[in-house]
């Protein structure tokens, strides 16, 4: 049982603030992600959950009880390092006892915790080698034993696969999908630039940007209803087409006349008053379809590349440099230095107005 | 000619001569004896790069064997014989081991031994330690690192300043005798020459206690090691027992002892203690030494692992001692055996201080005595093999370690 509240965050290097005004409830159970781009803080705020970096505005709490001043050992946390962080000179076993000995809990129960631990894991061959003579992934799971072993109330994750090869990442990935499903009373904190780990790992999906929460939801509700520019363009490959125009048709359907001369309708509903607004179109590429009709972009398509199960366009730049890119079902290479024309059905159609998605407001 | 000018004229040659050696060789090497063109030129580009390395290693190995091996098998030859220049064999060695002043300077060189690298290193890695994450800390280490510029024999007269005495009724320019004569046998006395010093050696002697403990145990449990991992127990546990009992009379001696207050002292004629007041010097400069390498070893302790066990509920003690220790154990053993190589060819701080008079004597220097002052050459390159026989094991110790750590 472990419900973490954020309130009103901050940490300030001097006068920087690398994060400031983080409000987040994280309730027991779930696995909530932090992602977004490099250097936005994601590490900084997980740390400062885990207690090694200090919190220097706001309160942070556990279960109600305020952590900001707790020493990490205290706060019922377990991390698991990017680079494992393990003991090099401990054998596996004593590497998963060490927290358990400065507790100074008994051989039996030390014993009891690792050899079960070691049986999730699969690690029982491993417990009297050094981690030198282990593979990554096997690291990799020996930092997640050691955590285990304490039994916290919160496992924090810090990239724990961004060292690992891809296919590696994925088996990895569902153990700890797995992990979870066995522990449902723990609550999980997992920091990854890799969206892919994001959306299939995260009951909610925190993304971070300039020093601030940009949203926070479920993966789907992030992918269908980003709130603002930014969320649109990171969550999803390649990211989301933008297109700037105006809006000349109000109501339940909004029709936007873009400036690439396209015609654009989506379902937000939009009030009269916003008639003539100044407006950003979203589609992503998987929304696009060919048409002969209204198109939103219409133009040569300079580059194809063929996935087997897609193809994606890559269109001449337009005048204010976007690159719009399309992913169209199958196998379509001949259109390479054709014109194409797309449009997309208004339900997908996403709507911003000075960076802000209208659906939210 | 100017000496100045005649060291600079030497290093211009022999600089010069080094490269003009390297180059000259290295192009008869490849444009004359194995030329990389022709129809052999893929086998004589083989060839030369086989040469190469001899050829650069030529004079370190002819420079190395004239004046390191060569002298090894001289001193070996010549002390088998007798002043007067006849063979007594093993003559000299039997001498030798049946002199007293023979057997203090080794048991001494032992005392030394154990004494200075321990502290040494200690105090370094505590300098280190304490040092790594205060402002000022780098300016503490260039303090504390600042010995190592002064030669064995500056040292010495700096510590023969400190340790010196006076008449009761003039004013004492040593500083122990100094801070001696402000003892009158009160409380400030009780204080600061019975309890502060018997609650530190009392520590030391369990701390000593406990290693040895933990040295041994392994071999009680009967836990499988190596013929040599054991007989290093046992030795390791030997020195502890030894170092403890000593302790244990200094503990007595602290308790009990009637000191002579308002009486300065010459320290350096006071048998026993006197080995420890030279041995002060040495570890004022290797103390240096050892927090620099080890510092350096501290800072490659990676960070994350720190980090894990202060979430694994570590205290810094803990840290410090379960953490860093055991991960930069390789650079405390190669700074340990290297400080002991230094000590066991100790000769100047004895010499200058002492001249091993009042039992402080040591090997170097009674080798020194025998050859020098007596011209007794036998005696003389006998004590030498002694302390070769002593280094060597150690040497080559520390050379493993050393490759150890390198990989």
């Amino acid at each position: 049982m472990a419900d973490l509240v954020l309130k009103n965050v901050e940490k300030a290097y001097g006068e920087v603030k690398v994060l400031k005004d983080i409000n987040l409830d994280i309730k027991t159970g779930e696995l909530i992600v932090f992602v977004g781009p490099s250097g936005c803080g994601k590490s900084t705020l997980l740390r400062m959950i885990a207690g090694l970096e200090r919190i220097t505005g706001g309160d942070f709490s556990i279960d109600g009880v305020r952590m900001n001043d707790v020493p990490p050992a205290q706060r019922g946390i377990a991390m698991v390092f990017q680079s494992y962080a393990l003991y090099p000179h401990m054998t596996v076993r004593d590497n998963m006892a060490f927290a358990l000995k400065i507790a100074k809990k008994s051989a039996a129960e030390i014993q009891a915790a690792v050899d079960k631990a070691a049986r999730i894991l699969q690690l029982t061959p491993y417990l009297d080698r050094l981690p030198k003579a282990l593979s990554g992934g096997q690291r990799q799971r020996v930092a997640i034993g050691r955590s285990i072993v304490r039994d916290p109330k919160v496992y924090l994750f810090d990239e724990p696969l961004s060292n690992l090869d891809a296919a590696l990442r994925v088996a990895t990935r569902i153990e700890i999908a797995q992990l979870k499903e066995a522990m449902p009373n723990s609550t999980m904190v997992y920091v990854t630039h890799d969206q892919v780990e994001a959306m299939t790992l995260a009951s909610r999906i925190v993304v971070l940007a300039g020093g601030g929460i940009s949203q926070v939801g479920s993966p789907l509700e992030l992918y269908e209803r980003p709130e603002n520019e930014f969320v649109a363009q990171f969550i999803g490959s390649p990211s989301m087409n933008l297109l700037a125009g105006e809006v000349v048709e109000t109501g339940a359907t909004t029709v936007v006349r873009l400036e690439n001369g396209g015609l654009a309708r989506t379902h937000v509903p939009t009030q009269s008053a916003d008639k003539g607004l100044k407006v950003k179109i979203g589609v992503r590429p998987e929304d696009f379809t060919e048409t002969d009709g209204d198109a939103i972009h219409a133009g040569e398509v300079e580059i194809t590349e063929a996935l087997g199960e897609v193809t994606l366009l890559y269109f001449q730049k337009t005048a204010d440099g976007a690159q719009i890119v399309a992913k169209l079902p199958g196998i379509r290479p001949e259109l390479r230095r054709q014109t194409v024309k797309l449009t997309a059905n208004p339900k997908k159609v996403h709507l911003f107005a000075n960076g802000k998605s209208l659906l939210y407001r | 000619m100017h000496p100045a000018l005649q060291a600079l004229f030497v290093i211009v040659v022999g600089v010069g001569g080094c490269v003009t050696y390297f180059y000259a060789s290295n192009l008869l090497l490849d444009k004359v004896l194995f030329p990389a063109s022709g129809p052999n030129a893929g086998r004589n580009t083989n060839r030369a790069n086989m040469i190469r390395p001899w050829l650069f290693l030529f004079p370190a190995l002819f420079l190395l064997s004239l004046y390191l091996a060569y002298p090894v098998f001289a001193t070996a030859w010549l002390s088998l014989f007798a002043k007067n220049g006849d063979f007594v064999g093993l003559g000299n060695y039997t001498r030798m081991f049946g002199e007293p002043k023979f057997g203090e300077s080794l048991a001494n060189n032992i005392l030394w031994l154990i004494v200075v690298p321990a502290a040494a290193t200690a105090f370094g890695l505590l300098a280190a330690q304490l040092t790594d994450r205060i402002k000022w800390g780098n300016f503490a280490k260039s303090l504390i690192f600042m010995p190592m510029a002064i030669s064995f024999v500056g040292a010495s007269v700096i510590f023969k300043l400190i340790y010196d005495s006076r008449e009761a009724d003039l004013s004492q320019i040593g500083l122990i005798n100094a801070v001696w004569l402000k003892f009158d046998g009160g409380v400030g006395s009780f204080l600061m020459l019975r309890l502060v010093p018997f609650l530190l050696i009392g520590c030391l002697l369990l701390a000593i206690t406990w290693a040895g403990w933990s040295v041994l145990r392994p071999l009680l449990r009967g836990q499988g090691d190596g013929l040599l991992v054991k007989a290093a127990r046992i030795l390791g546990a030997l020195v502890a027992a030894f170092l403890a009992f000593e302790l244990g009379i200094w503990l007595y001696g602290i308790a009990t002892n009637d000191l002579p207050f308002g009486q300065p002292q010459v320290w350096l004629q006071k048998p026993y203690w006197n080995n420890f007041f030279l041995m002060a010097v040495l570890v004022w400069i290797q103390t240096g030494f050892a927090m620099v390498i080890l510092s350096a070893a501290l800072r490659g302790v990676p960070e994350d692992t720190i980090e894990a066990a202060t979430i694994d509920g570590a205290n810094p003690f803990q840290i410090f001692f379960k953490i860093k220790v055991p991960q930069i154990m390789g650079t405390i053993i190669v700074v340990w055996t290297t400080i002991t190589i230094t000590v066991l060819k100790v000769f100047d701080i004895v010499l200058a201080m002492t001249n091993g008079q009042w039992e402080t004597q040591v090997l170097a220097n009674y080798m020194y005595d025998k050859l020098f002052r007596a011209l007794d050459w036998g005696m003389g390159s006998a004590s030498a093999m002694i302390i070769m026989l002593l280094v060597t094991p150690i040497l080559i110790w520390n050379v493993v370690n050393a490759r150890k750590e390198m990989r």
